[in-house]
């Protein structure tokens, strides 16, 4: 009862809740180690330790742990190449490492917290933080900036002004070309933050009707309702922790050929 | 209920308890460091570690392959190689056997006519001595038939007039009668 109790009294958005694990103050900023912290740290632990299972033993003939490793590499390196062309492989490792990043963070947020436990040791995604997300969305586009206007001088802005508008219109266009381009690392972190955040939120919103039903006498039997339909929303998240990575990623490739080949 | 209404409830409660988890600033230093550092470091790991080794053992994969059909290529080129001359050999050989063939036919032939044109010249030979042969027999034959004649004839002559008739008389007349 006291477990259902505290499902039924924790709010949707407390499990978004920042808690701090081991204080850290540099000057007058605060850097604790926090739940958010944990889970980043978790997240690339994971990663790490799969890819280091895949090249362990590497063999011409892989194993299990190889394949699945060559399977994600061949996976991001043929979307790179498709959007950006050869040279775009330069940045290959920054994609893989920012889709594997999204993708555990997605992944492992969706583990059910262990019931009881203070809420700090609580499953937690960093990926459902808009700073988190726009900061990485910021990494794609300073990278395209600063890239952009190294590799093409200031031919780079021509992303700006495309050919074949009619000169009335070219103004105007240029203006929703320039606030368009501003509103990617935006729109990059609102997509992939919403999803996550709208995700938990359906999550915890099931299960409190779960847990409300459950200790409403005979209601209770109308409890799996919202159970099997919470299990449908996990599959439906799952399928969404990857969808979203994928999307910034390969958003992030379509921006990155534009500072390859700036021209429309 | 839509997801986007979940939100704004969602949104309107946590605005009362003090705002959403997400828009509370001074979490921002914290969660930018953290994501700098572990971002960083799997940032440096797989460029560094983990991606070039992976890397590697596919394009060492793509060459072997690559390798293994060159060499399969190669092999199927020498096959082809050998079969023609195999082929080559086995057409020299037929070529060659044609012509001992026709080299001991000819032989043989040659052979056959020679033993022939021995043959006819001995049974020529041997015609030609037997005809000299029977020209001699009818010779003698006749000879003897005129000397009979003539005995018979000096024989009858004697008898019919008892005069023994000259031997040159008779000769004459038998030779009139049968030359």
């Amino acid at each position: 009862m006291t477990l259902l109790n505290a499902i039924m009294l924790a709010g949707p958005m407390e499990q978004f809740e920042i808690m701090q694990i081991i204080p850290f103050h540099v000057g007058n900023l605060d850097l604790s180690f926090t739940n958010s912290s944990l889970w980043m740290v978790i997240g690339v632990a994971a990663i790490s330790l799969f890819m280091f299972m895949a090249t362990r033993r590497l063999s011409l003939v892989p194993g299990r742990t190889q394949s699945a490793g060559e399977s994600f590499y061949i996976f991001i390196a043929d979307m790179l190449r498709g959007v950006a062309g050869s040279e775009g492989m330069k940045f290959f490792p920054y994609i893989f490492t920012l889709f594997m990043f999204i993708f555990a963070s997605n992944l492992l947020g969706l583990w059910p917290s262990i019931p009881g436990t203070p809420a700090k040791w609580h499953t937690f995604t960093p990926t459902s933080h808009l700073i988190v997300t726009f900061a990485l969305g910021m990494v794609t586009f300073t990278l395209v900036v600063v890239y952009g206007f190294y590799k093409n001088g200031l031919g780079f802005l021509k992303l700006f002004v495309p050919s074949g508008v009619p000169i009335l219109m070219l103004p105007l266009i240029t203006i929703i070309e320039i606030v368009s381009f501003l509103s990617r690392p935006i729109s990059l972190g609102i997509r992939l933050f919403a999803n996550m955040l709208a995700g938990h939120l359906i999550l915890k919103i099931f299960a409190t009707f779960v847990a409300s039903l459950l200790v409403a006498g005979p209601w209770a039997v109308l409890s799996i309702l919202p159970f099997m339909g919470n299990v449908a929303v996990l599959l439906l998240e799952l399928l969404i922790a990857f969808l979203q990575a994928y999307v910034f990623a390969i958003l992030s490739c379509i921006y990155i050929n534009d500072a390859i080949h700036p021209s429309h | 209920m839509s997801p986007f209404l979940l939100l704004l409830a969602a949104g309107a409660e946590a605005a009362e308890k003090g705002g959403l988890p997400q828009l509370d600033a001074s979490t921002y230093p914290s969660q930018l460091f953290w994501l700098t550092v572990t971002f960083l470091s799997l940032y440096l790991a797989m460029n560094f570690i983990f991606l070039p080794r992976l890397g590697g053992i596919i394009e060492q994969r793509r060459n072997r392959i690559a390798d293994d059909l060159d060499q399969a290529a190669e092999l199927k080129s020498q096959a082809e190689e050998a079969e023609k001359t195999y082929h080559q050999a086995l057409a020299d050989a037929r070529a060659k056997a044609n012509a001992i063939a026709a080299e001991t036919k000819a032989e043989i032939d040659s052979e056959i006519a020679a033993e022939q044109k021995k043959i006819d010249q001995t049974l020529n030979e041997r015609l030609a001595e037997a005809e000299t042969r029977i020209a001699a027999m009818k010779k003698s034959a006749t000879a003897k038939v005129s000397e009979a004649a003539e005995e018979t004839t000096a024989a009858l002559v004697e008898v019919l007039i008892d005069e023994k008739p000259d031997q040159s008389v008779l000769k004459d007349a038998i030779a009139k009668v049968a030359p």
